[in-house]
């Protein structure tokens, strides 16, 4: 846990939090969703939640690509990792997320050949070097990740590698956010909108969500200052009866974002008409698939893949968390048989994940606290 | 995943415009530079670096303030450990 003095400017913060307690209204409890998994991580590492007023609370939104991955998917994955001849390579937040009959990492262990790549392009050289396997990419992540992706498929075509290809979860942020405001349990008051994610997609996309929505969304970095400005910004917004789309992160996120990975992800990607979400069910348009030209290098087309459902473990509570209805601490499995050493939903991998960040940071902190 | 690392371009290539050679925290790699076509890089600028491709161009002092904010994290390490991952520079792709 940091203290206030450890920040770079521990004076701009108190006066910001100051602030924020002064505009807020003591009667109203409000409800800021931080779309972002990396906005998670940073909240719970820099412990913001004490630094606002008990009446603002941050909801942890479904922005860590591989949390809302459901099972069924990564067994997909992994039943592709085990055909003969093939090199299955994936990110290592991925390593660990369990399928119905172990994780990544557990299969490699028992003698599948699967691989940890930091960069889709490893991957591609990875089949350049290996001509005589097949070689398939686990592709996960937002638009952050989908135009790399994207991009690395082009250099597949270009240089002719035919034993290449990506088992494509890219999915979309904007389809996301509308499920949760089109969602009956839902009372969520503004967005602290992603910082990455929106430098390629950039500010516009979230228009609808001021106009037809009526919320404000203040798109954020990822310092306690940007984040604490940010929940400020909403705060005025509300006090004063607006609902804009306001970009705190202006340094680094174009309002029209970036347009040659948006064409690049155009020229591969086309959007699926329905895809599964962990906790938010099926989502419209809410991912990518590999246009028909990339076909070939598309591993859903390549290997028979059987589109498998599977229920998450009976009392995991991921959904409930994703949604932001439920605390991670309010799952009956948190901190029991669910812990960032053994975990049952993929909300307690990744350090983005709201219940291993809870974790790490909350939990400890109370059992040192006791 | 969402975080982006920060690094320095120190070589660029005539005959190759994909790629450019960055400095991260002393570690140099290949990255691929294709997503920022559009704008003009250039030796020294800064970058943001995602799973191997630059992603947005910034000013030094927003590097230094997301180095900073990579430390503050406890992130440095894991990031200049996936940047030494970046296995592709080792021949063109
Ligand atoms: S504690 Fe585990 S099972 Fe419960 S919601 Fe979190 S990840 Fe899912």
């Amino acid at each position: 846990m940091k203290y206030v003095d450890e920040f770079r400017d521990p004076e701009l913060i108190r006066k910001i939090s100051e602030e924020i307690r002064r505009l807020v209204d003591p009667n109203y409890h409000y409800r800021f969703m931080e779309v972002c998994g990396g906005h998670t991580f940073s909240i719970f590492r820099f412990g913001l939640q004490n630094l606002l007023p008990e009446n603002i609370e941050l909801v942890h939104g479904p922005g860590c690509p591989v949390c809302v991955l459901p099972m069924g998917r990564m067994d997909d994955g992994l039943s592709i990792a085990q055909q003969p001849n093939v090199i299955f390579t994936a990110f290592g937040d991925v390593m660990r997320v369990p399928g119905k009959h172990g994780t990544p990492l557990e299969l490699k262990a028992r003698g599948a050949d699967i691989r940890m790549v930091y960069s889709p392009l490893d991957a591609l050289k990875i089949a350049m070097d290996h001509p005589d396997r097949q070689v398939v990419l686990f592709a996960i992540g937002f638009e952050t990740t989908a135009p790399s992706t994207a991009l690395t498929l082009m250099r597949a075509r270009e240089l002719d590698v035919s034993n290449f290809s990506v088992f494509s979860n890219h999915v979309l942020i904007i389809p996301a956010i509308q499920a949760i405001l089109d969602s009956p349990d839902m009372r969520i008051d503004g967005f602290i909108g992603p910082g990455h994610v929106s430098s390629v997609i950039g500010a516009r996309p979230y228009e609808f969500i001021a106009k037809k929505y009526r919320k404000p969304i203040v798109i954020s970095g990822f310092e306690p200052l940007d984040l604490l400005q940010s929940i400020l910004m909403l705060v005025k917004q509300m006090r004063e009866g607006r609902f804009e789309v306001e970009n705190q992160y202006s340094r680094v996120v174009p309002y029209k974002g970036n347009i040659s990975a948006l064409d690049i992800m155009k020229e591969v990607f086309e959007v699926r008409p329905l895809f599964e979400w962990r906790g938010l069910g099926t989502i419209p348009q809410s991912a990518l698939k590999l246009r028909p030209e990339f076909a070939k290098w598309d591993a859903e087309v390549r290997f028979q893949v059987e589109g498998a459902r599977v229920n998450d473990p009976q009392m995991a509570q991921c959904g409930e968390v994703l949604k932001g209805v439920l605390k991670p601490q309010q799952c009956k499995l948190f901190g029991k048989e669910c812990t960032p050493e053994h975990p049952v939903g993929a909300l307690m991998v990744s350090s983005e994940g709201a219940c291993a960040a809870y974790y790490h940071y909350v939990h400890l902190q109370d059992a040192v606290g006791k | 995943m969402c975080l982006a690392i920060p690094g320095q371009i120190v070589e660029m290539f005539d005959d190759d415009h994909h790629y450019a050679v960055v400095d991260v925290c002393g570690v140099r790699r290949k990255i691929n530079i294709d997503l920022l076509k559009n704008e003009r890089l250039f030796l020294g600028d800064w970058v943001l670096i995602h799973v191997g491709f630059a992603m947005s161009k910034i000013s030094e002092e927003q590097a230094s303030e997301q180095l900073k904010l990579l430390s503050m994290l406890d992130e440095s390490d894991e990031a200049i450990e996936e940047v030494k991952g970046y296995q592709f520079d080792k021949e063109r792709i």
